[in-house]
């Protein structure tokens, strides 16, 4: 199966019924995608497909044949989702931050405050309290 | 995941004749959105081994107006449902029901066809279909039925839909009047619904579905006749009370589902007054 991982082709040998999430961490050894819940609860394992985000843990793999699949990894390491969730502490335990940024990364660049918590919805964090992440969010859009 | 994946067999369907035919032969389980299926699979909930994919067909992802008819192919997703300039104009109340499914990673993969399919109690579009007077458009290889979404259910997740039958399209007659919808659960975001209300005022006639509150989505028929009889709001909500009979479950009561109910369509009432 041939799909677009992080802007490079890539072919793999997998069960079709796999796991995206699986396929990226087992197959692609890219780890920085989570898995919390296994059941699109908590989005941390929150990764685009064509631009949209998605639950990797609810896709088989063969739905990413021919799609274009960004993760964390794709964003380098000094996007300025990444830097603001550093400096406001939007990370704690760091389990939801992949899902976060991958997540805020298709809000609109005006997005209000309650267009980001709406955008955010499908994300859960048990440490934060989730204000951190707002102005993280909020600041790497000033950016 | 808990299912052991050798045990899981896929086949693609790449145009709907083929994913028809493959259904005739085999009576595969379809997956569209997977947003249902594969929590099932995660829990090792799910029995079927053999599936069909049929997120290639993008066939099923059209939204049309024909004639007075809006018609929505199986594969439309709550992104799509929310995007389109046509499910405004004719069926705002189902943006609103789309908007408040899961968050934005399952309106992105999640479809009108599998909530419709999955028939579960909660399915937040269901009552918005049910008060539209939808029509559940069923294909298989040689055959082609239309089931008013009323008559599609036949009891808990259990419908009319044959195992070599597809959900192809639902069709929506133009819907006249105030569309109305109300989504009661434990907070905002992603919850499963514990009363959901749609409902359409057309002067003193009313159109009224719920979904949570029985085995099946249900439209309030007596309600809705003593409504239209122009009787007052009191004496149609003693006839809600009698025909409302919810159920008992880990996420509400009956008496507080009764509760909602009633109130949630004496807010209609007023609110398209
Ligand atoms: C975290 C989370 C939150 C959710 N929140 C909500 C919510 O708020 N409201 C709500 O209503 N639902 C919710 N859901 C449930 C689910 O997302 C919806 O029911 C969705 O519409 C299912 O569509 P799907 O395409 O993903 O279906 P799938 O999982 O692909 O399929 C579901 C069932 O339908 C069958 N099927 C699918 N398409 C067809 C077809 N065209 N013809 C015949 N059979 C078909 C499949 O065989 C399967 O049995 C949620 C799910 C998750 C994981
Ligand atoms: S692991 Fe996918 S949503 Fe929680
Ligand atoms: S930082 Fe621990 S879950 Fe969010």
């Amino acid at each position: 199966m041939r799909f677009t991982l992080n802007g490079a082709p890539v072919e793999v040998d997998v069960h079709p019924m796999k796991r995206l999430l699986d396929l990226l961490r087992e197959e692609c050894a890219l780890t920085g995608t989570k898995e919390g819940c296994g059941e699109g609860e908590c989005g941390a394992c929150t990764v685009l497909i064509d631009g949209a985000a998605v639950c990797s843990c609810l896709v088989p793999a063969a739905q990413a044949e021919g799609a274009a699949v960004l993760t964390i990894e794709g964003l380098g390491d000094a996007h300025p989702l990444q830097r603001c969730f550093m400096d406001e502490v939007g990370a704690q335990c760091g389990i939801c931050t992949p899902g976060m940024i991958m997540a805020a990364c298709v809000l609109a660049p005006d997005a209000s405050l309650d267009e980001i918590r709406l955008g955010l919805a499908g994300n859960l964090c048990r440490c934060t309290g989730y204000s951190a992440i707002y102005r993280a969010v909020q600041s790497a859009r000033r950016q | 995941m808990k299912t052991a994946l050798s045990t899981l067999e896929l086949r693609r369907a790449h145009t709907l004749d083929d994913a028809l035919a493959i259904m005739r032969a085999e009576h595969r389980v379809p997956i569209a959105g997977a947003t249902d299926l594969y929590v099932g699979l995660n829990f090792g909930t799910v029995r079927a081994r053999r599936f069909l994919d049929l997120w290639p067909l993008d066939e099923l992802r059209t939204i049309s107006a024909v004639d007075d008819r809006l018609v929505l192919g199986a594969l439309v997703t709550y992104t799509a449902m929310i995007a389109s300039p046509i499910v405004r104009e004719r069926l705002p109340m189902l943006i609103e029901a789309a908007r408040q499914v899961g968050g934005v990673q399952i309106q992105n993969r999640g479809t009108v066809g599998g909530n419709v399919a999955n028939g579960s109690p909660a399915g937040d579009s269901l009552p918005v279909l049910a008060a539209a007077d939808a029509v559940v458009v069923l294909r298989s290889v040689d055959s082609e039925r239309r089931v008013p979404l009323t008559a599609f259910y036949t009891g808990y997740r259990a419908s009319v839909m044959r195992a070599d039958e597809l959900i192809v399209a639902i069709e929506l007659p133009r819907v006249v009047g105030a569309q109305w919808f109300r989504k009661v659960g434990t907070r905002a975001a992603q919850a499963i619904s514990k009363v959901v209300v749609a409902a359409v005022r057309n002067e003193s006639s009313a159109r009224i579905a719920v979904g949570s509150i029985a085995p099946t989505v249900v439209r309030l028929t007596a309600t809705e006749r003593a409504l239209a009889s122009g009787a007052p709001i009191d004496d149609a909500m003693a006839a809600l009370r009698a025909e409302v009979r919810p159920i008992d479950d880990l996420r509400s009561t009956a008496e507080y589902r009764k509760r909602v109910t009633e109130n949630l369509v004496r807010r209609f009432w007023s609110e398209t007054a």
